[in-house]
């Protein structure tokens, strides 16, 4: 079996933090395995600004945030990147098995630092009723399309959720000339932070319906129309008011789960900051979820100096 | 004399403005905790900007698409209009992250740039 130092699974903007770090202290075997075929994770579909303002102190697009990472771990040749490499089984001796193109590899190392990232809430986990048509995804996904693949997947939008992704996907559709007929936010007021309500909902005059919920999704093959109903502040459905938006695509932003499927798989629980397997660690959206990049990446650069001082102390 | 209330977008903090202003002028800020605020406020009045960013599609190289933006902020009006020029661009030689992709942009005195390497 291959022995290394330090393993990182996932090169996102923690994951990269983290091998930087651990290089700058001490480190010298660095194996950072990336699913994508680039470096970066989630940051290259964000093209917005809105990154670096405490960390660099500037405004800087998701790319671009994401790139200035990527350009300093390919300077370090200690860290060994590993792209279209998705890790599939991790156990508690700190031994994970990865795919590659062409390959399945299994490494053990003296320290793992996990920086998975996190997954999109679903419709199925928020309940919504009807039937099950094309035409509903979650942000992020619709994010993809359009950002990374150069698809539109929707020309009459409801977004379902004001969180920040939705706010920013909301912004994204209009300036592609989708039409954004609403924002259905069950709370009371958005989820979101203050400035995407204004630069990306008041900025396209895009309605916002608070306490409201979507009743029911209707459409065979294609999403036709919804029904919204305003809630009270318990989420019971006040009678008689029900109408009905027709659209051809919903948009569910609605929150994000840490991704630490592998973590469980090995038994590891999360305690606290750390987990409880000596020299597994959890950093980033998989540690917990972050409103910011720049914090991710600051407690993401600590993650390392953990991890270089567990190998060190070995 | 008019008086608005904004939320300034310069960072998450997200600060709560009260702004006076007389013809378009504006007189008085209040609530920002930082400069950036200030100006801000003025702009959101006087002419409101934004950095505008999209994509731009690619020919020839690994990216479908390229993540591109206004180096600086542009009025809010021309906006679509940006976004129409946008869509005519076809990317077909490798760019690094910063590179200007169209000069002087619509004459708005802006640069729209890659902000990302594109191979």
């Amino acid at each position: 079996m291959i022995k290394r130092d330090l393993v990182i699974v996932g090169g996102g903007p923690s994951g990269m933090a983290a091998a930087i770090s651990a290089h700058e202290n001490g480190v010298k075997d660095i194996l950072l395995i990336e699913r994508d075929q680039y470096l970066g994770g989630i940051l290259n579909q964000c093209v917005h600004t809105g990154f670096g303002i405490n960390y660099f102190k500037e405004i800087l697009t998701g790319p671009e945030y994401a790139g200035r990472f990527i350009e300093k771990v390919k300077s370090i040749p200690d860290i060994e990147v590993s792209l279209k490499s998705l890790a599939v089984r991790l156990t508690n001796d700190k031994t994970i098995t990865f795919l590659k193109p062409g390959k399945l590899e299994t490494i053990k190392a003296k320290a793992l630092v996990m920086a998975t990232g996190c997954r999109e809430k679903t419709r199925e986990m928020i309940h919504i009723p009807g039937t099950r048509p094309a035409g509903v995804f979650s942000a992020g996904l619709a994010q993809k399309l359009i950002n990374i693949e150069g698809l539109l997947p929707g020309r009459e939008v409801v977004i379902v959720g004001s969180g920040d992704i939705g706010l920013i996907m909301a912004r994204r559709f209009a300036l592609e000339g989708a039409k954004v007929k609403a924002i259905i936010e069950i709370q009371k007021e958005s989820r979101g932070l203050l400035r995407n309500m204004v630069q990306c909902v008041e900025d396209f005059d895009i309605p916002v319906y608070f306490n409201h919920k979507i009743s029911w999704i209707y459409g065979k093959d294609r999403v036709e129309k919804v029904s919204v109903v305003k809630v009270d502040n318990d989420f019971n459905e006040i009678p008689g008011t029900l109408f009905e938006i027709k659209c051809d695509t919903i948009l569910v932003s609605v929150g994000l789960i840490p991704e630490n499927e592998l973590i469980e798989m090995a038994g590891v629980s999360i305690e606290g900051d750390r987990t409880s397997a000596p020299g597994i660690f959890v950093c980033g959206n998989s540690f917990k979820i972050y409103d910011m990049v720049d914090s991710a990446t600051e407690d993401s650069m600590l993650t390392g100096k953990l991890a270089a001082e567990y190998i060190r102390n070995l | 004399m008019i008086s608005k209330k904004l939320t300034c977008i310069e960072c998450p903090e997200g600060c709560r403005l009260t702004i006076d202003a007389e013809n378009s002028k504006v007189i008085k800020i209040t609530g920002n905790k930082c400069p950036k605020g200030e100006s801000y406020a003025v702009a959101e009045i006087e002419n409101p900007v934004r950095i505008l960013t999209s994509t731009v599609l690619c020919q020839g190289l690994s990216l479908k698409m390229l993540s591109v933006r206004t180096d600086k902020p542009i009025s809010k009006s021309m906006i679509f209009e940006a976004m129409k020029e946008i869509k005519k661009i076809k990317v077909k030689k490798s760019l690094n992250a910063g590179d200007i992709i169209v000069k002087d942009f619509l004459r708005l005195g802006v640069n729209l740039i890659a902000t990302r390497k594109a191979e």
